[in-house]
């Protein structure tokens, strides 16, 4: 419970691998796809199926959410995934089994992401947690209903096992709020482009830009942006001055529904090798309105 | 069940200690001992940062003290009465009992205290809509009430499953204009139209309010909830003085989130000689699994923003809780309940259905008052200490219970639980239980 003292001995030694992997990109002057998929959903076996596919279609960084019963961050979409994942029996520690699928699949070369609500950490025990999520191979944790002020026991595994800690800040934080969620993250800050849940949106939040801006000015090396990026074109016009595009529900939504399994996976594949190119794209071609 | 009436038992820890020497009525949050906090999304800071920052000062304002005072009084008939249940008491082993008589306020229960200070505040902040939750109905009763007399939007979130048992709640919030949207994802509970009023909260703070049910959620709710319930313990201890002469041994209430019970509690929690009895809903009994008794079936955990004892599994998801009474049928409780749990401040025990029931149909039938079945698992606690008290060789014991709610909505649970009436009589009714956490 003591933030304040312990985000200000975020160590700097501590190398990040998400962060690496964004300044690589970076100085590819592109920005980064954070492809986001539910572990266990609609089984376990499927879910490192479906989570192949996505790192094969040209996402740059993994997000692996932990199903949880009360995702109060989350849409309508990402709800429906964790309940049928839970309803398959999915386990917490599956987490780690997904890690390391992906970890032996790209040689290391596509940082995995747990996202997950703060009480499964709470339980398992947050330093036995961070222990496994490394050893997994795990690059660290994204927290949507952590705040740095809550999250000094984190802090500490996190340091201790290299991990990245990425705190969200919204278009409601205040300048002295931006400045502590960037002080307590590493890896980037993850910027909910709009006042809401996780879901398909028709357009990205106009405040996304602003917030980007706003958190670099406020000490963050990286900042990527999530909540309603669901296209090529919305990925595409993120990309131009965001660090990384971080998509969900888009990819979530073409898993839901009774087509054969191999034709989700298409439609997966389909869907993310789209905004795949979007994102790669975007600083290169010409910003057509 | 615990086979002794402990005082206070001993105090676990040095710092515990400590903290006993300290007011516990007038704790502070963020945190109460290692419970509380705000696990919640960075959206929600700014607008929990600004309801602290008003309801620090619209307390210190008499025009808004002044004006809920002048609510309380015109509006709900505050101060309630205190009763003191003679026949009832027979029962329990030659203790007085008094009843605070919470269920007289307009709209039956307790609820209205928190639902007037808070829907005041909404005024004070210049926002225009308030989302609520209900177990089945009466929270949501509550602020549709509030919403209506000061003009506000009201939405009340309520779990799909409720709104098909509780037919007549819906009709009630909607006749005073209040939408009622059901919840048709996870569990269709009560937990359920909580997550999704965090999430419309999420995406319209800037013009909406949460208005909390209950002591529980990201500070500064459990401590807001708390001070608009205070008044209840404040108005119990002067009629009490009054009544006996001196501070009653027992105090018993119901806790389902807990804002009745630390509403009693409050204003005796620095009387170290008066007992806190807090029970919650022991169901079908701890042993089935099939309960709400946190304190004895759960452990600490983060749910709906706070750390307290949560019912949990092996992993950390949330368990379903289970009552006769939807008001105390919630797997998590408010903070400050942990804490004084912890401290051994207070005592929480599990009443069955069964024990609650039969504490429900012996006030009806002794005294002429329907509780509500939240409310009679407080009876049935008090029975319990009465009775031991008796045995610990205790006289002149005076118990006093918080009567949180009345009765009228449980009138068919009650009917079908007796064997009453034709059971296609009730189907045809739909009134059911009401959610009073």
């Amino acid at each position: 419970m003591n933030g304040v003292q312990e985000e200000n001995r975020t160590s700097v030694e501590v190398r990040s691998r998400t962060g690496d992997r964004l300044a690589e990109l970076r100085a590819e002057n592109r920005a980064a796809l954070v492809g986001y998929l539910p572990v266990g959903f609609p089984t376990v076996e499927r879910s490192v199926e479906a989570v192949l596919a996505l790192v094969d279609s040209g996402v740059d960084v993994l997000e692996l959410g932990i199903p949880y019963t009360d995702p109060v961050m989350d849409g309508p979409v990402v709800q429906e995934a964790a309940q049928g994942a839970l309803d398959a029996g999915t386990r917490v520690s599956d987490v780690f089994r997904v890690v390391r699928a992906v970890t032996e699949h790209t040689g290391g070369t596509v940082p995995v992401l747990v996202m997950t609500y703060w009480n499964l950490v709470l339980r398992y025990g947050v330093d036995e947690f961070a222990r496994d999520l490394a050893a997994a191979g795990g690059a660290g944790l994204i927290t949507p209903d952590l705040i740095p002020d809550e999250a000094g026991e984190w802090v500490r595994a996190a340091d201790s096992y290299g991990l990245d800690k990425v705190f969200l800040v919204a278009p409601s934080s205040t300048p002295e709020r931006l400045r502590r969620t960037a002080g307590a993250s590493r890896g980037f800050v993850y910027a909910a482009s709009t006042m809401g849940v996780t879901g398909v949106r028709t357009e990205v939040g106009s405040r996304a830009e602003q917030l980007v801006a706003d958190t670099r000015a406020a000490g963050a090396p990286f900042v990527c942006v999530g909540l309603g990026v669901s296209t090529a074109e919305h990925g595409a016009q993120v990309a131009r001055y965001a660090d990384g595009v971080i998509v969900g529900s888009a990819f979530v939504r073409t898993l839901l529904g009774d087509a054969p399994w191999e034709e989700r996976l298409t439609s997966l594949r389909a869907t993310a090798s789209s905004i795949a190119a979007g994102v790669r794209t975007a600083r290169t071609e010409e910003v057509d309105a | 069940m615990p086979d002794s009436t402990p005082t206070h038992p001993a105090p676990r820890s040095p710092s515990v200690r400590a903290e006993l020497t300290q007011s516990l009525a007038d704790a502070d949050g963020p945190y109460f001992g290692e419970f509380g906090g705000r696990y919640v999304p960075e959206a929600l800071i700014a607008a929990l940062d600004e309801l602290e920052t008003e309801y620090r000062k619209a307390l210190d304002d008499p025009a808004f003290t002044g004006e809920l005072a002048r609510l309380h009084r015109e509006y709900t008939g505050r101060p309630s009465p205190l009763t003191e249940v003679t026949r009832f008491a027979e029962h329990a082993g030659g203790s007085r009992v008094f009843l605070k008589r919470e269920d007289l306020n307009h709209t039956g229960s307790h609820k209205i205290n928190n639902v007037l200070g808070q829907a005041l505040l909404v005024k004070r902040m210049g926002k225009s809509r308030i989302i609520a939750e209900t177990g089945a109905g009466q929270h949501g009763v509550a602020a549709a009430t509030a919403a209506a007399l000061l003009d506000l939007e009201c939405v009340v979130y309520m779990g799909e499953e409720d709104t098909r048992r509780q037919a007549l709640n819906v009709a009630r919030m909607r006749l005073l204009g209040a939408e009622v949207v059901p919840v048709t994802i996870g569990q269709r509970t009560l937990k359920d139209a909580i997550n999704e009023a965090l999430r419309d909260w999420v995406a319209h703070v800037e013009d909406t309010h949460y208005l909390l049910g209950t002591v529980t959620g990201p500070h500064p709710f459990p401590q807001m909830v708390r001070e608009f319930h205070r008044i209840i313990g404040e108005e119990a201890r002067t009629q009490i003085l009054d009544r006996v002469g001196r501070l009653p041994d027992a105090i018993a209430a119901c806790v389902g989130g807990g804002s009745n019970a630390l509403g009693i509690f409050n204003a005796f929690l620095d009387d170290a000689d008066v007992e806190l009895y807090g029970f919650e809903a022991g169901g079908e009994g701890i042993e089935t699994g099939r309960h709400a008794a946190r304190f004895s079936g759960g452990a600490p955990g983060v749910l709906h923003g706070a750390r307290s004892y949560l019912l949990q599994d092996d992993d950390g998801q949330t368990l379903p809780s289970h009552s006769v009474s939807a008001g105390l049928d919630y797997p998590s409780v408010g903070p400050a309940h942990s804490w004084l749990h912890d401290l051994g401040r207070a005592t929480y025990q599990p009443v069955t259905d069964a024990e609650a029931m039969d504490a429900f149909r012996l006030l009806c039938r002794t005294e002429g008052i329907i509780p509500a079945i939240e409310s009679a698992h407080a009876l049935a606690g008090a029975l319990r200490v009465g009775q031991e008290a008796a045995a610990a060789g205790r006289t002149d014991h005076v118990i006093l219970v918080n009567l949180s709610g009345r009765g009228d909505k449980d009138v068919a649970t009650a009917a079908r639980w007796f064997d009453l009436v034709d059971d296609d009589a009730i189907a045809e009714t739909a009134t059911g239980t009401e959610g009073q956490l």
